[in-house]
């Protein structure tokens, strides 16, 4: 009885420790199934070189070209505000913060991982935007630039906390040995920790940017939402998770419209794909 | 009566070969005192025993061993470590109550009776010297106690499955000389209803308990015999210069 | 004062610098939710309907539809995480399989939130015909919380000495004895934390719920797990950028619950991982 339990239970264990691997394959599986039906309707070189996305139009025109770009915008936008703001709170926290204030500064930056894409969204609108218009003197404050800094914030969190795990993981005799040669705590810091950290810095900055690429709801609210492929950071631009969030609500089931919008879902899966393995790899380098 | 007969046994933890070639006759109600320096397989062969290797990432084993004459591997692995029983090198009490601690193997095997379970609890105690300092705080923790009491109480652990063979794995490394002479009495006491296999870094303590003694060294076997033949005229040459304390 | 001396001085006070950039208006932020979203804040907002096209009234539907499918969405995410996690820490050795398995734990983690709501569209919604509803929505952010838990509960069971298995298996207790009256109990306090942060998450997303489940305008409650309900952030994103001329006052006043609700979930998974530590036996 006890020998029947046990086998039940082992296996019951080993399914469910199959399951991440079983929902990767099925939310592949399901979105390629709904997205390759767009394929009958535009070839795969118009479907992401297109200048033109206009799918409800008489025929329905679907080039992501500008969402792409949209995107490409918004995060690098993002990436320069977060990577060095990120890099150089991780080293503060890790290495200068008193002891006493650390645990503090570790509380305020997971409170902001917490607050809610659509939390941060409303306050950029709210505040960020009309910002944005008066600074530059322009008809409308929804721009990649307003969407980078809010994407910036969504960021910082993620390049923080992992940038200050590698920093930490350093072998405490590489800090002794440079500090026994003379050297001051910065010297040490940006001589001999930031480069034996630099993997997981490295890793730690994809997964930043995978997460602002992956970003829907504060980028829908706030950077304009005008798919065209935009010339500053300065215009509203489109992004591939905005339009899909914004879009898939009126798409008719079954309509080249809304296989097309799971196509952008396969580009974005196939993009957070590449960065999720590349980025542990990067992290598992180290050990 | 024969408990453990290994013939040509040997293991291996990925490419490190842990024992080589052991043959080792282990008898019923006897003190068999292991000694040998760091890495000569002596606590690897101990945890043969019980299969506790089974655990270890890399572990095949070669040859045979035998417990009451049965091929180990084939005899179910729950039942066997209910009749082989180990005590740690370190005190490990595990984070329950004095009383839950003792009672966990015992209940574990399916005993449920209050009654049965609890005077199985107070005999162990008993039998391990401690129940005249616990009873009347059997439900405050385990880690309350000193080094030397958990280690007894770890014994009394073992005990209260109602094991054949007790495995002592370094038993006193970590205790004092007084809380070590009253595991050593514990042993010696036990001797007469259960098999003692006792694993030492200390050769005095081997010296004082032991009823034979064996001497590992590099995972082999260099010499099994008779405390007194070991300590006083040692066969090989490298078990007299370890007990002298040439190396190790 | 020397050369090197400044310029380490210069150097931490660039990095100060940098923390008070993120720290600062996460502290702005917060203290404006509050204090504009406040006067918002009473019994009706928190138990009425919402009124006048959403300009008036409470949001009671939407609170009601948020615990459902955090609800839900911990039904299906806890037992699955927990026993993968168990298999992680508890069976699986370093072999290629598991190798994978924690590669798309990785994964799963990093896909996108919209990406999600697509899944939970095709195959919930369209191929099951679940329909819009709380299931579909509940397994859509099961789902997405499902790493967040098996990660968090893994380290809890890692985090259990290795001694105490061996201990309990050297009386002769089978495996699954060790897991369930061992290694469980003490690593509770971490699988707990691990499912808290989870309801959080899965409390503040509106990217899968978009269209699994949310409902623009609905001023009853779910009678059923077929039926569709409204929910908090998909609230604020609506009266926000979709409907016109809502009071600043009751904007605020639904980000300050929703906030509220997200970091109530996280401070009690701090303070329990807090105790927890302090407390430790080991």
């Amino acid at each position: 009885m006890r020998k029947l339990k046990e086998f039940i239970i082992d296996k019951l264990i080993f399914i469910c420790g199959l399951a991440s691997i079983f929902f990767v394959i099925l939310i592949f599986l399901f979105l390629s199934k709904e997205a390759l039906a767009v394929f009958k309707y535009v070839s795969p070189v118009d479907f992401l070189a297109g200048k033109r996305w206009y799918p409800i139009s008489e025929p329905a025109q679907l080039g992501i070209l500008p969402l792409i770009f949209g995107s490409l915008m918004v995060t690098l936008g993002a990436a320069i505000i977060s990577i060095p703001i990120g890099i150089a709170c991780a080293v503060y926290i890790s290495e200068v913060a008193p002891s006493g204030i650390k645990e503090f500064l570790k509380a305020g930056i997971e409170l902001l991982a917490a607050i809610p894409s659509v939390v941060l969204g409303f306050i950029g609108m709210v505040t960020l935007v009309p910002w944005v218009k008066r600074i530059f003197g322009l008809p409308t404050g929804l721009t990649a630039l307003s969407g980078s800094i809010i994407l910036a914030f969504m960021a910082m969190p993620t390049i923080v906390s992992i940038a200050e795990d590698a920093l930490y993981s350093v072998p405490k005799n590489y800090k002794e040995g440079a500090f026994a040669l003379g050297a001051t705590h910065w010297q040490t810091i940006y001589r001999v920790l930031l480069p034996a950290a630099s993997s997981g810095i490295v890793a730690a900055v994809m997964l930043g940017i995978g997460r602002v690429i992956g970003e829907t709801m504060a980028v829908m609210m706030i950077t304009g939402n005008a798919a065209v492929i935009p010339h500053s950071i300065l215009v509203p631009v489109r992004t591939l998770t905005a339009t899909i969030a914004a879009e898939m609500g009126e798409a008719v089931v079954g309509s080249e419209h809304y296989f097309a919008l799971f196509a952008i879902g396969i580009v974005l899966f196939i993009i957070s794909f590449i960065i999720n393995v590349s980025a542990d790899l990067f992290l598992h380098k180290r050990s | 009566m024969v408990k453990f007969v290994a013939k040509d046994l040997n293991i291996w933890f990925g490419q490190v070969r842990a024992l080589k070639n052991v043959d080792i006759e282990i008898k019923a109600n006897e003190i068999l005192s292991i000694i040998g320096p760091s890495n000569s397989g002596k606590t690897s062969f101990l945890r043969m025993l019980n299969r506790l290797n089974d655990l270890s990432p890399g572990f095949r084993m070669g040859g045979w061993l035998g417990f009451d004459g049965e091929d180990i591997r084939k005899i179910d692995i729950c039942g066997l470590r209910k009749r082989v029983g180990m005590v740690f090198a370190l005190p490990l009490p595990l984070p329950l109550s004095i009383f839950e601690n003792v009672a966990y193997g015992v209940k574990m095997h399916g005993e449920r009776r209050r009654p049965k379970v609890c005077a199985l609890v107070e005999h162990s105690l008993k039998q391990a010297y401690l129940w005249d300092e616990v009873k009347d705080r059997l439900d405050v923790s385990a880690f309350k106690l000193s080094g030397g009491q958990q280690q007894r109480l770890c014994i009394a652990r073992t005990l209260a499955v109602e094991p054949e063979v007790i495995l002592f794995d370094e038993p006193c490394s970590g205790l004092d000389p007084i809380s070590t002479s009253k595991v050593e009495e514990a042993m010696l006491k036990l001797k007469k209803d259960y098999t003692i296999v006792l694993v030492t870094n200390n050769v005095k303590q081997a010296a004082r308990v032991g009823d034979r003694t064996a001497f590992f060294l590099s995972g082999e076997l260099v010499e099994l015999d008779s405390t007194e033949k070991i300590f006083t005229n040692p066969a090989d040459r490298r078990t007299d210069g370890y007990i002298r304390g040439e190396f190790g | 004062m020397s050369n090197t001396q400044r310029s380490q001085k210069i150097a931490f006070f660039f990095l100060f610098l940098a923390t008070l950039l993120i720290l600062v208006p996460v502290g702005l932020i917060v203290v404006v939710i509050v204090q504009k979203g406040l006067p918002a804040i009473n019994w009706q907002f928190l138990s009425d309907i919402p009124r006048q096209g959403m300009r008036a009234g409470g949001i009671f539907p939407a609170i009601i539809g948020t615990f459902y499918l955090v609800f839900g969405a911990i039904l299906f995410a806890l037992p699955i995480g927990l026993l993968a996690a168990i298999y992680l820490s508890e069976y699986a050795g370093n072999n290629p399989l598991n190798r994978i398995i924690k590669l798309a734990i990785v994964n799963l983690a990093g896909v996108p939130s919209v990406v999600y709501g697509l899944f939970g569209l095709a195959l919930f919604v369209v191929f099951l015909r679940f329909g819009a509803s709380i299931l579909s929505g509940s397994l859509t952010l099961g789902i997405m919380i499902l790493p967040i838990i098996i990660t968090t509960a893994r380290e809890a069971l890692e985090s259990v000495p290795q001694s105490f298995r061996e201990v309990s298996l050297s009386l002769g207790a089978s495996k699954w004895q060790t897991i369930r009256h061992i290694v469980l109990p003490n690593a509770i306090p971490g699988i707990l934390t691990g499912t808290i942060l989870g309801l959080g998450r899965a409390a503040g997303e509106t990217a899968p719920i978009l269209f699994t489940v949310a409902a623009f305008y609905l001023p009853r409650l779910p009678k059923s797990i077929f039926d569709q309900v409204m929910a908090l952030p998909y609230h604020l994103y609506v009266i926000s950028t979709q409907v016109p001329n809502v009071e600043e006052k009751i904007r605020y006043g639904t980000a300050l619950v929703l906030l509220s609700l997200v970091l109530f979930m996280n401070l009690v998974a701090i303070i329990i991982r807090y105790n927890f530590r302090k407390r430790k036996k080991w």
